[in-house]
């Protein structure tokens, strides 16, 4: 902390100073300055002021005064992975089309969700995207050092966005029927690809690909609190 | 049907409740109609009402308080280690303990055995009942 500042002029009481007003011009020294500046106080050069712009009146003013809503400058971050689900993790699928379905985890996407893979041969689960709170993570994990994942991201499994055709409305319809049902053959050889190397890694362990192959269900007298997955 | 477990200086207990549960211990010393004093190799000698404790079949050869040193010594010379593992009650614990601790994969392996084993029951029942019918 810097020392305490002499002050010239105590309070003596509230309101009530020490020294009067002739007695500070002098102790302050203002004569000194005075009589160095040829008996006038100095006094700064006038700055220029720049033009005033000349600003139009708006042509539209709304009816109603709209707030302005407060500036938000966070930026989101991926979702955090829990401990217990780091690549190669087997997890139990909880709800949609595949529940119960165990899976293996591939990466974690830009977005925050969890890239996923059956694999495909073992229970019918595909390449997909699964949200971390509709998963468990279980403490069995399968090597997959080998496999690639580089290629898959957000966009991979975004919907395509088809240009709108102005024909006729039966032809329209017929047309887009057949096309959205098949799966496009680039995406079965990347499924492929994938799985390959996957399936040696999980020949490796004995039973694992039928522990993927079955679901998990609760039976009777098993207390998911107490399990230890 | 006269009392087999007696609550004695020397007596190896379970605890059943509280912190410790789950713990062998010694009754080294009686404090008074309702607690012992209590004391194991990796727990400090403590005080502990008889109803956290549950009475077993061991009994190690002490004196009253005995120090430290010579409770580790008379514990290992009586193997109270190795006779509660073996014993039947000791045995359903570790099996307690060790269904309690299996992975979802170990489940699904267990799972399987169990069929398995029941299958290999089930043809040798048939054919047993072959021979008799025969």
């Amino acid at each position: 902390m810097a020392p305490k500042q002499k002050t010239r002029n105590p309070e003596l009481i509230p309101g009530v100073r020490k020294v009067s007003r002739s007695q500070m011009y002098h102790k302050r020294g203002l004569w000194a300055i005075k009589a160095k500046n040829g008996g006038k106080f100095p006094v700064h050069a006038k700055q220029e002021t720049l033009a005033a712009v000349e600003e139009k009146p708006p042509k539209f003013y709304p009816a109603d005064d709209i707030k302005k809503p407060l500036s938000n400058k966070r930026t989101a971050k991926p979702t955090k992975l829990r401990a217990s689900v780091t690549p190669g993790t087997v997890l139990i699928i909880l709800t949609g089309r595949f529940k119960g379905k165990r899976v293996v985890f591939l990466k974690q996407l830009t977005s925050g969700l969890l890239l996923v893979t059956g694999p495909y041969k073992v229970n019918g689960v595909p390449l997909r995207r699964v949200n971390q709170t509709y998963v468990i993570g279980t403490s069995t994990k399968v090597d997959i050092s080998g496999v690639d994942v580089s290629k898959f991201d957000d966009k991979y499994f975004g919907k395509k966005v088809e240009k709108k055709k102005k024909k006729g409305e039966t032809e329209f319809f017929e047309a887009d029927k057949q096309e959205k049902n098949t799966l496009p053959a680039e995406k079965k050889d990347d499924q492929k690809a994938v799985d390959a190397l996957l399936l040696k890694a999980l020949e490796a362990v004995p039973d694992l690909k039928a522990y993927l192959g079955a679901r998990f269900s609760l039976k009777a007298g098993t207390k998911p609190h107490e399990l230890v997955f | 049907m006269p009392f087999k477990r007696f609550v004695e200086i020397g007596r190896v207990a379970l605890v059943n409740y509280g912190e410790d549960y789950g713990k062998l211990v010694v009754i080294v010393d009686v404090i008074d109609q309702n607690r012992a004093l209590v004391d194991s190799p990796d727990m400090v000698r403590s005080q502990m009402n008889f109803k956290r404790l549950s009475l077993t079949d061991i009994k190690i050869d002490i004196k009253r308080v005995p120090k430290k040193k010579a409770l580790v010594a008379a514990m290992e010379a009586a193997d109270v280690k190795g006779k509660w593992e073996k014993s039947s009650w000791g045995r359903k614990l570790i099996v307690q303990k060790r269904r309690a601790s299996l992975n979802d994969f170990d489940r699904f392996k267990l799972m399987i055995a169990k069929i398995k084993k029941a299958g290999v029951v089930r043809q040798e029942l048939a054919k047993l009942k072959k021979e008799i019918a025969s």
